[in-house]
């Protein structure tokens, strides 16, 4: 599979401003316009990015509490996950969810979660809806390697297999659940090995190799829509803290900095340089595109308004 | 008018919705060939065929989450759990994604289904297979909760909670499977709004409040005490959310003496919240005595059938309560 210039592009800018929405919403927390608690993705952007990019808007994904690198990759508008960062009634939840609420019905996002685990039930049931209306298209449900240990992910593997749901399981393994190293929550090595209990297929990536995730999702897609379900695990790091209020004193700082010469987005880059794909000024053009794009939805989130209590009993229940 | 059991009458509402919508289906364990744990899915797997009724693996929790998905991106579902204990297994996908989901995001969707588990004991079935959990799910904002004590109910609030564009929690009562009652025609497609208490037997001298199978229990206590000239008014709240305040409040100011009955362990029970609408409203100024309340004891459900008979209300200890009231 050879990706055009203009996927190699998308992926780029995608992950550039990932990186770039993170770094800007940590130092909105540290002046305090950012409340209560924020999962930052920083080191596993090209997971995401490389998945979502290789979908349709008819495709779902269910996305996870670190999953902002998901939202950009779908094409939610940056704006909108940036004003519901700050609480503003113009943000995707009109300020009522915060940012392990953000979803986006109308490009495909059926929501990120703050229950680890708790997109894959609902994912099995958009893959139903999509296998029952005998549509083309396929729901991808991202979850955590801590999730994996929880009864949700047995249970939806299980279900998803034996109906042959067009569902993509996308493990973004950072060795951690908050503290808790893998080597201290399960006892295996490789997550992708949990599928065959389930009669599936599964795939271990690099998850920091942006092209390739983005290659074999579009040969997932093909796959399930066939064969019905499988599960990929990308195997990344999260640099920063698990949030906001984490002191990291489960792991060393050359571990991280380890993690940090395998950096997704610089990885991108010199692989498009060394093909020839796009030149240093072109590369530079988009990262200056980026940083203006970031900029730009902190302005529209700090002018926008606070939502009023008035409006607090709406969307409790539909008409 | 022609009577068919209660059961039928769940049978019928999934049928006819069936029948009208193409977007409707139905999830749960061993609902399709087997026809439900209580039969009442009888004759749907045949009729639907195996994409609409849909045998599960034993997942209370994905099941359930199956439908939260399903309904937000354009199908109804309908779940059934085998055992409305189960609900433990299915709580978060009831409580944190289905109540939540239009709230936490904005608005953007809804989910369209109903959760279907019977509930209640008098069948030997013991400790876990026994409880009445409505208070639990009546608790969550975004979730409707209802509770039907007849066939006609059933089937009237059914076709409507089907309808509804939220979540709603269909509480059926093992023990009124098998008892018929009137049903209009097949035909005759009517509904019942959810929200909507009915006056089961109207009185002067005290009210009944109840729901499910004790709305039977006190019509019979009434008859009862119909003999010694009492006058006792019987109302079915039918839903728990959302709630009829307003028949509660006028039948209390009416008769100045109520008596709340439910099946559920009395302590953080549903009633306590009954009497608080009668309580904070201006029915408290016609209040002769204080509302009394009675719930099941505060224990779990026991398994001897001597037992299990004496820890939930009896027509004996209504009766008796309502004459301490009177
Ligand atoms: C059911 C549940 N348990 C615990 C938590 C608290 N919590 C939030 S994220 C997290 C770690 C999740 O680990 P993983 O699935 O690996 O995702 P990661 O944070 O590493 O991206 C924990 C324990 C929660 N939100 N939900
Ligand atoms: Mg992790």
């Amino acid at each position: 599979m050879k990706l055009s210039k203009e996927i190699h592009k998308e992926l780029y800018l995608k992950m550039v401003q990932t990186r770039e929405f993170e770094e800007t919403a940590a130092r909105l927390f540290v002046e305090g316009k950012v409340h209560g608690t924020a999962h930052f993705c920083t080191g596993e952007e090209a997971t995401g990015v490389g998945v979502c990019s290789a979908l349709e808007v008819k495709d779902y994904i269910l996305q996870t509490h670190r999953g902002h690198n998901q939202g950009i990759g779908k094409n939610m508008d940056i704006n909108k996950m940036m004003a519901e960062l700050l609480g503003k009634a113009t943000g995707y939840c009109k300020g009522k969810g915060g940012c392990m609420h953000i979803a986006d019905f109308s490009v495909g996002s059926l929501g990120a979660n703050g229950i680890v685990g708790g997109g894959m039930p609902i994912a099995t049931g958009a893959a139903l809806k999509q296998q029952y209306n005998n549509e083309k298209n396929v729901t991808v449900c991202f979850f955590g390697d801590g999730a994996t240990n929880g009864g949700a992910f047995h249970e939806s593997l299980n279900l998803a297999s034996v109906w042959d749901l067009p569902l993509i399981f996308v493990c973004t393994n950072n060795l951690y659940g908050m503290s808790t190293h893998i080597n201290r929550s399960m006892n295996i090595e490789d997550i992708s090995i949990r599928a065959s209990g389930y009669g599936i297929k599964s795939i271990s990536l690099d998850g920091n190799d942006v092209v390739k995730i983005y290659e074999e999702t579009i040969k997932a897609k093909e796959y399930v829509l066939k064969n019905g379900p499988m599960l990929i695990v990308l195997n990344t790091y999260r640099w920063m803290g698990h949030s906001k209020s984490d002191p990291q004193i489960y792991r060393t700082k050359d571990e991280v900095k380890e993690w940090k010469e395998k950096c997704p987005v610089k990885r991108h880059k010199k692989y498009m340089l060394k093909n020839k794909i796009m030149s240093a000024v072109e590369i530079e053009t988009l990262e200056k595109h980026a940083v203006r794009d970031i900029k730009a939805a902190v302005e529209f989130a700090e002018n926008s308004p606070e939502p009023q209590i008035e409006n607090i009993f709406d969307d409790v229940y539909a008409d | 008018m022609r009577e068919i059991t209660y059961a039928q009458a769940i049978n019928e509402a999934m049928s006819e919705e069936m029948r009208n919508d193409k977007n409707l289906i139905f999830i749960g364990e061993d609902i399709g060939i087997y026809g439900g744990a209580f039969g009442v899915s009888k004759g749907m797997f045949e009729e639907f065929g195996e994409k609409r009724v849909r045998d599960t693996p034993i997942s209370e929790l994905v099941i359930t989450g199956c439908a939260v998905g399903a309904s937000m991106t354009g199908l109804r579902t309908i779940v059934e759990i085998m055992f409305s204990d189960f609900l433990t297994l299915a709580m978060d996908q009831l409580a944190n994604q289905a109540a939540k989901n239009k709230f936490q995001f904005g608005g953007q969707g809804s989910v369209p289904m109903v959760l279907r588990a019977p509930g209640g004991s008098g069948t030997g079935a013991a400790e876990q297979h026994s409880q009445s959990l409505e208070a639990w799910v009546a608790h969550v904002p975004g979730l409707k909760v209802v509770i039907p004590s007849t066939p006609y109910d059933a089937k009237g609030l059914l076709k409507t909670a089907i309808r509804d564009n939220n979540p709603v929690v269909f509480l059926e009562q093992k023990l009124l499977y098998r008892t018929k009652g009137e049903v209009p025609e097949r035909e005759d497609d009517y509904i019942i709004p959810l929200g909507k208490a009915d006056v089961k037997r109207k009185g002067k001298d005290a009210t009944i409040v109840t729901y499910g199978r004790m709305v039977q229990i006190s019509l019979k206590v009434a008859d009862e005490m119909a003999k010694e000239v009492i006058d006792i008014e019987v109302i079915d709240i039918r839903s728990l959310v959302p709630l009829d305040k307003e028949c509660l409040i006028n039948s209390a100011k009416k008769t100045g003496k109520v008596l709340i009955v439910h099946e559920a362990c009395q302590t953080g029970g549903f009633g306590g919240e009954l009497v608080s609408v009668i309580v904070d409203s201006d029915a408290f100024f016609y209040l002769d005595a204080p509302v009394k309340r009675l719930g099941g004891l505060d224990i779990p459900i026991p398994y001897n059938p001597g037992l299990e008979a004496q820890v939930v209300p009896t027509e004996a200890r209504i009766t008796a309560t309502l004459k301490e009231l009177l």
